[in-house]
């Protein structure tokens, strides 16, 4: 386990310098050409905020903006009307926040301690348990409706934001114990086994030596399951309804709905308003999200 | 009063017995070396003795206690993994404290039996690093610490000096002797590496396939085998094992090698006895315990030495030593020899054979005669 310095495998530092210039030059004109069709609609999508509505109307959604204002983006977040309330979008914001952080820690919280017990304390059948529970991670969101229809209802949960902290917590659970068991499973067993002639128990091993080795797998853990969560749309759509929907929900309902016309600047105000937060998320935590899913060992 | 105490353990995973009826015991600041090759049992019957595992029929006493069904916290021992199993987020000092916290020992004390055993074992300065600053050798030193600053009532080692280099087990090697002569503590100690455990054990439990060959002082195991896998496996180069016959000549018995020119090789008086004429035996001797007839080895401790006559084939200098390959009635057997006495390759000499020194065994059971 000798620190050497991680040098990274370069395959294009060798051969004539013509070999690697001319290389490089085709994998950068490609990797720009990718990045441009990804980021081309949001380019656009931004410009439309800034343009008023009768310019949109005239020259249509692909045109560069004459006159500049940051107006629609206020109205988009506080005095819109969507479905009888005239609030815009924060209040759909705040359900969001609402649904996506509880949610985000309850199945991160539960998914660690799921992979602590199958890595790290396996009973007869572990094996069996684990393979059901990663069943989840194949089955359509669709498949689930009906059951989750019949659980809020009894349970009281229908239309709150708390039936979708449930719904998503549990349908979460498959994901964060796949992750987090098989990142645990390359912790070494010995440091339990000393841990535990070392006197220490079930929980204060999880606090003591696995937590404080799991922050990279915490990390993809909460990026996955709050970019998953906070864009999810099926369930906000079909189990909440007004005042209580997600911010994904309630932006379809209001660009869908209604027989007057489309504001499509405050659209797509509201539209990349609802994408900052995964954005956030992604770009203080994407390179230990990638560095996460690659990396297996501890060591 | 023993410290160690095990009584017919059995293990079995599923339908696989992987531990047989294994007997042992240590007197209070015994080390006792477990030795064998890989997948005897010795992992498993050390893990056992820690709680690690379960035990499926037998007893294991720790002073007295029966503990079979007690967790490795209520055993009052200590283990030093053979990777080290330090924790990783963890500082040396952390590392060490981690136990006695569990146990709720006052902070003031844990100070204290923390600045003592580093003293001891000379790794203050390394106190505040974490795992990952550290050489080979100095886990290996915070490993055992972490085993010592929680004073147990038996510290188990499961090969821990598998993982250094050549150079610095032999030094770490002495140092776990001396800090055994130091602390006094009885200890388990599992290596494959035999010369381990024959510098380190005042008992050397020999195991194969998970049946405890024989449990003794290393000077009995090394001269008095109990049987050809003993033998074989204890003592570097291995023992020699020569297919052979009992024969008579004047009335005394000896050993006639198979395939030689039929001379017997008379045995010393006393260890003849139960040998019958024309029985087939294995005959068992020492690369060391061959000499150049000059030298008059056994002859000097007024004992008895024959000479056989050899043929080198191949010369091993390792610089404190020369092996010889060599065939002997047409069998092959290794030699050790003063690399200033050897041999040139090819060369046909006479080697005297330290009669009172070797061992037969019995070819269908293997059993030492
Ligand atoms: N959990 C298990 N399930 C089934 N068989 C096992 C299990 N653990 C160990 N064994 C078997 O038990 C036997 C003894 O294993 P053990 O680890 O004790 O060997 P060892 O003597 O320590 O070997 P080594 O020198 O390689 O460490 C092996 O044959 C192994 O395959
Ligand atoms: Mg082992």
């Amino acid at each position: 386990m000798a620190e050497a310095a991680h040098i990274e495998f370069n395959p294009l530092a060798t051969g004539s310098r013509r070999r690697q210039l001319t290389s490089k030059t085709i994998i950068y004109l490609c990797l720009t050409g990718f990045a441009l069709m990804y980021l081309l609609p949001v380019v656009i999508i931004f410009l439309n905020t800034l343009r008023p509505l009768d310019a949109i109307v005239r020259e249509g959604f692909i045109a560069w903006p004459e006159s500049v204002t940051f107006s629609h983006w206020a109205e988009a977040w506080g005095s819109f009307c969507i479905g009888g309330t005239c609030e815009g979008v924060s209040r759909f914001y705040q359900n969001s926040l609402m649904m996506a952080v509880p949610a985000t820690i309850l199945s991160t919280a539960i998914g660690l301690v799921n992979g602590y017990i199958l890595s790290k304390w396996r009973f007869k059948g572990a094996n069996f348990i684990f393979g059901v529970v990663t069943l989840g991670v194949f089955l359509p969101a669709q498949m689930t409706l009906l059951p989750w229809a019949f659980v809020l209802g009894n349970l009281g949960l229908s239309n709150t934001i708390s039936g979708l902290v449930l719904i998503h917590t549990i349908q979460g659970l498959s994901f964060t114990t796949l992750f987090c068991r098989n990142y645990f499973i390359n912790i070494p067993d010995d440091l339990i086994k000393a841990a535990r002639i070392d006197g220490a128990g079930f929980w204060r091993i999880f606090r003591r030596i696995i937590l404080p080795l799991s922050p990279p797998i915490l990390i993809v853990t909460v990026i996955w399951q709050f970019t998953g969560i906070w864009n999810e749309f099926l369930f906000g759509t079909v189990f909440t309804s007004g005042a209580n929907q997600p911010i994904t929900s309630a932006i379809v309902a209001f660009s869908g709905s209604g027989t007057g016309e489309r504001h499509y600047n405050v659209e797509a105000a509201a539209v990349l308003m609802s994408a900052i937060p995964p954005l956030i998320i992604y770009l203080v935590g994407g390179k230990y999200f990638v560095r996460g899913l690659t990396q297996g060992a501890v060591k | 009063m023993s410290s160690l105490l095990i009584k017919d353990l059995r293990k079995s995973y599923g339908g696989v017995e992987v531990l047989k009826n294994i007997n042992l015991e240590a007197e209070s600041g015994e080390f006792v070396a477990l030795v064998g090759p890989s997948g005897c049992g010795k992992s498993t019957l050390l893990s056992m003795i820690a709680g690690l595992e379960s035990v499926t029929s037998g007893e294991i006493r720790i002073e007295d206690r029966l503990v079979n069904d007690e967790a490795p916290k209520d055993r009052d021992i200590a283990m030093v993994f053979q990777s080290y199993a330090l924790y990783p987020t963890m500082t040396v000092r952390e590392n060490m404290s981690f136990g006695m916290e569990s146990r709720r020992i006052p902070k003031a004390e844990q100070a204290e039996t923390i600045a003592r055993v580093a003293a001891l074992l000379q790794i203050e300065p390394l106190l505040n690093r974490k795992p990952s600053q550290l050489s080979g050798g100095q886990r290996q030193r915070v490993a055992m610490g972490r085993a010592l600053v929680r004073d147990p009532k038996l510290i188990l080692f499961d090969e821990p000096l598998s993982n250094l280099d050549a150079k610095l087990r032999i030094e770490m090697r002495t140092e776990i002797k001396k800090l055994h002569q130091s602390v006094g503590k009885t200890t388990v100690y599992v290596t494959h590496d035999q010369i381990e455990a024959m510098t380190l054990a005042s008992r050397i439990a020999v195991m194969y396939k998970g049946v405890l060959q024989q449990y003794d002082t290393p000077k009995t195991i090394y001269e008095q085998p109990v049987n050809k896998f003993v033998a074989g496996f204890m003592g570097s180069p291995n023992m020699n094992f020569l297919s052979a016959t009992i024969g008579e000549s004047d009335g005394a018995r000896g050993v006639v090698l198979d395939g030689g020119d039929g001379a017997v090789l008379p045995l010393p008086e006393g260890r003849a006895g139960g040998l019958r004429p024309g029985q087939k035996v294995i005959f068992g001797v020492r690369p060391e315990h061959f000499s150049a007839p000059q030298e008059q080895r056994a002859e000097r401790r007024g004992e008895r030495s024959v000479i056989v006559s050899a043929m080198v084939d191949l010369i091993e200098p390792t610089g404190s030593e020369t092996i010889l390959m060599t065939r002997i009635a047409g069998q092959t057997a290794v030699v050790s020899c003063e690399p200033d006495d050897a041999p040139a390759e090819g060369a046909v000499i006479g080697l005297a054979v330290d009669m009172n020194k070797v061992c037969l065994f019995d070819p269908a059971t293997e059993l030492r005669l």
